[in-house]
């Protein structure tokens, strides 16, 4: 068996969550507390890959990173990148796509913490910042945690997206979901049963790890 | 609300009134948490907020201590690291270990907030708030939660404290005898306007004119003879006390009954002993 086409899965996964992680942060922090108008237009941007077809957005996707396009052919003048069909486009591409994912569980986290906390936090002095990084974002680990775990499980389970903006180049951009729709093309079932049988044994060892963790945190809490 | 005082430095002002009558959003608007429509706010020589030249000092930056009816304690860090966050970064570790001693917090100083009981908590909370030496001390109903003897104890630690530091504090409270022990002035709130204010005496006695007349119901736990009088033991409101009744009500004082004593000013019948 390949293994590459998993190995690219879960790297690509890994580098998506870490990068979403610390993105979302601030977007979630935003949209738990700030006030401004036009919130609803940010938040219908962001929810919109849960309930759009993946191919809706990979085919913008793949206008915007060609080059034959203003913001592809930008993007490969100023940086060297092209992003159509390589890695690195397919790690933005996830990043657009699993937003919600890292965004909604955290922001719920936030807003789950009573006020005074935040409060008292300002009486004793200290900047938003000291309190959302010391005060808020300790007491909101479980929140954190589901939001990374589902993160990452979204984008192994990532196939329309990547297909239409990643193709199918092994090493680069063939990750398993693709390897597997290929092998089930050439007929080749025992190919298509190995690859599938290890992400869904991997992903379910993960969801249950996060949420026997997630339970014993929320006990912890429930205890006090 | 529309509200105009002014209160002394090193004064201890209680503010009461039926709920929603604004006493919180008052305390709330005087630390910064949230902002008046229109007002202006100063301390001491600092203007706090005056919104018709657009000045609003945050609250960080306003040097207030601040104790929330629910504690607020943070429930990731310890006793210890509750009153370190409070220290300025370059704060004397010192001020925290004397709180935590005069606190008589050194011994949970490892602990974490759901291990304590609801007065330790609440002193962890009245300690954090010292940290750093504020110039007023806001409290918001900070002892209601509390039962009779912790909520003593910690009112003698507030008056303990404001004696040392010499703050100045507001306290919302619906406790009247917690104003008598503690405050210089009450102000009576009601529908966000001041509806009375002055020193605890003056502001209670005016109210009611038969101040002196109650009744007392308790338990009698045990009885005796004295020198022409009777000592009862007896338990009022959880509490036992001693009273001193006339010998012609020993019939109703035999240990175990239920009694009912209309008390008044009107001298002879009936005297507490000790009033702790």
């Amino acid at each position: 068996m390949d293994w590459q086409p998993l190995w690219l899965t879960f790297r690509l996964a890994i580098i998506t969550s870490v990068i979403l992680l610390v993105l979302a942060m601030p977007v979630a922090y935003w949209l738990a507390f700030g006030k401004f108008k036009g919130r609803g237009v940010v938040e219908a941007i962001i929810g919109m890959p849960l309930v759009l077809p993946p191919s809706v957005i990979g085919f913008y996707l793949l206008l915007a990173f060609s080059p034959s396009y203003w913001f592809g052919a930008w993007i490969e003048k100023v940086l060297g990148l092209r992003l159509v069909f390589s890695f690195p486009g397919l790690v933005i591409a996830s990043i657009l796509y699993s937003l919600p994912f890292m965004v909604y569980p955290i922001r719920a986290g936030l807003q789950s913490l009573p006020s005074s906390l935040r409060e008292a936090s300002y009486t004793l002095g200290k900047s938003e910042w000291v309190t959302f990084y010391k005060v808020l974002l300790p007491n909101c680990k479980p929140a954190i945690l589901t939001a990374f775990v589902l993160t990452f499980a979204h984008t192994v389970g990532e196939f329309g997206v990547v297909l239409m903006i990643g193709g199918n180049i092994p090493g680069v951009t063939k990750v398993a979901s693709v390897a597997i729709y290929n092998e089930v093309e050439a007929l080749n079932y025992p190919a298509a049963n190995q690859y599938a049988m290890v992400l869904f044994a991997i992903t379910f060892v993960i969801l249950l790890m996060v949420y026997s963790i997630n339970n014993r945190l929320l006990r912890v809490r429930q205890s006090s | 609300m529309e509200v105009t005082f002014s209160l002394s430095k090193g004064n201890i002002l209680a503010l009461t009134g039926p709920s929603g009558a604004g006493k919180t959003t008052l305390l709330r608007q005087i630390a910064g948490l949230v902002n008046p429509q229109s007002g202006k706010i100063s301390l001491n020589q600092q203007l706090w907020l005056d919104t018709s030249q657009n000045i609003q000092v945050p609250a960080r930056k306003r040097n207030i201590g601040f104790v929330f009816q629910d504690y607020s304690l943070f429930p990731h860090m310890t006793v210890q690291e509750n009153l370190l966050f409070a220290l300025e970064k370059k704060g004397d570790e010192k001020v925290t270990d004397e709180l935590l001693e005069a606190m008589e917090l050194t011994q949970l100083s490892g602990r974490k907030p759901h291990q304590l009981s609801g007065g330790q908590q609440q002193r962890v909370a009245l300690a954090r708030a010292l940290v750093r030496k504020p110039d007023l001390l806001l409290l918001d109903e900070p002892f209601a939660a509390l039962d009779h003897s912790m909520r003593y104890q910690l009112q003698n630690l507030l008056l303990k404290f404001h004696r040392l530091y010499q703050f100045t504090v507001m306290i919302v409270t619906h406790d009247i005898g917690e104003m008598f022990r503690l405050a210089d002035r009450v102000m009576i709130m009601n529908h966000g306007k001041i509806t009375q204010s002055g020193s605890p005496a003056e502001v209670y006695t005016s109210e009611t004119d038969d101040v002196g007349d109650f009744t007392l119901f308790g338990e009698v736990l045990s009885c005796q003879k004295l020198d022409g009088h009777l000592l009862v033991s007896a338990l009022i409101e959880n509490k036992v006390r001693q009273l001193s009744l006339s010998l012609d009500m020993e019939p109703q004082m035999l240990p175990g009954n239920n009694f009912t004593l209309p008390y008044s000013l009107e001298p002879g019948r009936i005297r507490l002993v000790n009033n702790r």
